[in-house]
């Protein structure tokens, strides 16, 4: 990692364990002296709401598994005995529902911050790639979460999305016997989902730990999208942006606790209150809201594979997405076209998750094939014309102008 | 002082003065003054520091007490036993909270054989009864409930480290021919139990626990 490492052991113990495990210098020099843009806004200050999610779900899910059982015969009772009986089991359940629902809130923001300001633009298109991996994995992750609880919307869930591989030409159908353990979906496969929400978060965690590596080599980016010129552009991480991201991370926890203390089953589905019935499909499935856009895409397409490949298809253009978009200047904010087409592509995702949620029929699909269209119209077409025909408005020559030009500077301290 | 004073004047209070704050501490060596080594931004680490440490405790407190006990173990606190179908010389084990309990039918040698043993000769002199009061002594009487001695009940549990003795064996029971009857050996580590469940030699340090215990009629007990 690059930075600044002015780490000098003061006690002889520190200077006795620098000599064998740097430890305090990587602290020192990447979490407290790592010179970072001072112009960054509240936007930025969701990689470390991501990752308070992160160890929240990581927590509440351990404590969880100490008293859910993966069994057909018992996991949907386990979970009611955890409502019922565990001593703050009703909590600790609830915030990990809703913390699923947050880490998500938390994660869209997140890319489309990066989406607005150009974040995945040379030097950052590595980090920008393991983002969409830990997307990815959080998705996995969450789905096989949904699954644990055994109830009605968990086990047709878990059917329809399992049947998507069944689309693959030749081997789906053997994929999802393999999926399945099974010829449907049954307790092989909860327990193997079990097994697998539990390992996931772990490899979840190693990908942030690549992710912030891949972060500190170039530095954060910033609003303005211009390099660091120097250290009259930077402040130390600590204590300007811990204050500003624990602040941050405050009001974004109340959001989380007004959701599990008020309300906390209205980011669920009522029926899966009910016991997984393997012979009966509840009228309406739909997946959990953080699903929504990628559910329409996959309905919108009147065939079967190319549905699921619409769908994967819609998450894995972002790995190329460093590449689509042809402009040089990074941040949006620059860029008065772009900025029309951001907001737009916005709405689109946004109404692709309405649209998921409504039933397939009428309406509702033609619209979801519009707005599918649109979205790939975006990664496909628009992001790399419009950086060969925009012309960008002029950036300003380094981060401290830009701060000195928006607002008058505060008195100076000597 | 003066130079000290001015330079603190001029902090904004709305902006981040730490190296503000520095430089004034380096540049101040005419004074150590209260004021400058104290001020309203301590006052606020120190603040929310302490809101962020009760807070952190508050929120740490559930998933410590989710480990104990929950409403489904507690529901399981107390067994119904009925003592007629055991007979003389015969022992029953139950399981209660998780544990055994001997019900023991004991022979009058075993009873005579515990009531002869002096209270100086135990390792362990404390009843170790929940129906006797604490540190009442560990005769034969205070091992059972209301007077009713051909019945022992206690936690089949060994007082050293939590193994299941068995029962009939050990130096300590009743010696008829080649066979014994009552007392109770640990395997674990060798723990030896008189007709009355007390410990008598071994690394155990306290007699066979009683659990709280009433009867309902002459020939049913409730445990717990």
């Amino acid at each position: 990692m690059s930075g600044p490492s002015n780490y000098q052991p003061k006690s002889a113990f520190g200077k006795w364990m620098h000599e064998r495990l740097p430890v305090m210098e990587l602290v020192q020099g990447q979490l407290m002296d790592f010179p970072t843009p001072k112009n960054l806004n509240y936007w930025w200050t969701f990689g470390g709401i991501l990752a308070v999610m992160l160890v929240a779900q990581l927590i509440t899910g351990i404590v969880l598994a100490m008293h859910y059982t993966a069994h057909v015969d018992m996991a949907f009772d386990s979970v009611e005995h955890i409502m019922r009986d565990v001593n703050y089991g009703w909590l600790l359940r609830y915030l990990h529902a809703n913390g699923a629902s947050m880490f998500f809130i938390a994660v869209y923001v997140h890319i489309f911050r990066g989406m607005y300001y150009g974040s995945y633009k040379a030097p950052r298109e590595v980090l920008w790639m393991i983002g969409v991996l830990i997307y990815l994995v959080m998705m996995a992750t969450a789905f096989m979460g949904y699954v644990l609880p055994w109830g009605q919307m968990s086990f047709w869930g878990a059917k329809v999305i399992t049947n998507l591989f069944s689309a693959i030409p030749f081997v789906g159908e053997s994929v999802t016997t393999w999926l399945w353990g099974g010829y449907s979906v049954d307790n092989p496969t909860l327990n193997r989902f079990f097994s697998l929400h539990y390992l996931l978060p772990f490899v979840l965690a190693g990908l942030v730990g690549l992710h912030i590596w891949a972060l500190h080599v170039p530095g954060n980016g910033n609003p303005t999208g211009v390099n660091v010129r120097g250290s009259q552009d930077t402040v130390p991480f600590h204590p300007y942006y811990t204050m500003k991201d624990g602040f941050a991370i405050v009001v974004f926890l109340i959001l989380f606790a007004a959701f599990t203390f008020f309300a906390p089953n209205y980011l669920g589905h009522a029926i899966n209150y009910l016991p997984a019935n393997p012979l009966v499909t509840p009228a309406h499935i739909v997946p959990e809201w953080y699903y929504l856009p990628f559910y329409a895409i996959l309905r919108a397409i009147p065939d079967k594979l190319l549905g699921v490949i619409a769908m994967f298809g819609s998450i894995l253009i972002l790995f190329v997405l460093p590449w689509l978009d042809t402009s040089r200047v990074r941040s949006g904010t620059y860029r008065p076209i772009f900025k029309q087409f951001f907001w737009v592509f916005v709405l689109v995702c946004i109404g692709l998750g309405y649209l998921g949620s409504k039933p397939a029929e009428g309406g509702y699909v033609f619209w979801a094939r519009i707005l599918t269209a649109y979205y790939f119209i975006h990664f496909l077409v628009i992001l790399p014309l419009l950086g060969l025909l925009e012309s960008p408005k002029p950036l300003p020559p380094s981060i401290s102008d830009a701060v000195l030009a928006k607002k008058k500077p505060l008195a100076p301290a000597e | 002082m003066a130079n000290a004073k001015t330079a603190r004047v001029n902090v904004p209070n709305g902006g981040f003065p730490l190296s503000a704050l520095a430089a004034t501490r380096g540049n101040n060596n005419v004074s150590t003054a209260v004021h400058a080594d104290v001020n309203r931004r301590d006052f606020l680490f120190i603040a929310t520091g302490a809101v962020a440490t009760v807070g952190a405790a508050l929120t740490a407190w559930p998933f410590i007490s989710q480990m104990n006990p929950d409403a489904s173990v507690l529901a399981l606190a107390t067994i119904e036993v009925d003592l007629a179908p055991i007979a003389e010389g015969q022992e029953i084990t139950l399981k209660w909270r998780g544990n055994p309990v001997f019900v023991r039918h004991r022979t009058a040698k075993e009873i005579e054989q515990a009531k002869a043993v002096k209270l100086e000769e135990l390792k362990d002199p404390v009843a170790r009864s929940a129906n006797v009061k604490d540190g009442d002594p560990a005769t034969d009487e205070n091992r059972v409930v209301g007077g009713k001695e051909t019945f022992l009940v206690m936690m089949g549990v060994c007082t050293h480290l939590g193994c299941v003795p068995f029962g009939n064996q050990g130096d300590y029971g009743v010696v008829e021919g080649n066979t014994t009857l009552g007392g109770w050996f640990c395997p674990c580590h060798g723990s030896h139990y008189d007709t009355a469940g007390r410990i008598r030699r071994g690394p155990a340090p306290e007699n066979l626990f009683v659990p709280k215990y009433e009867y309902l009629s002459d020939t049913r007990i409730l445990i717990g």
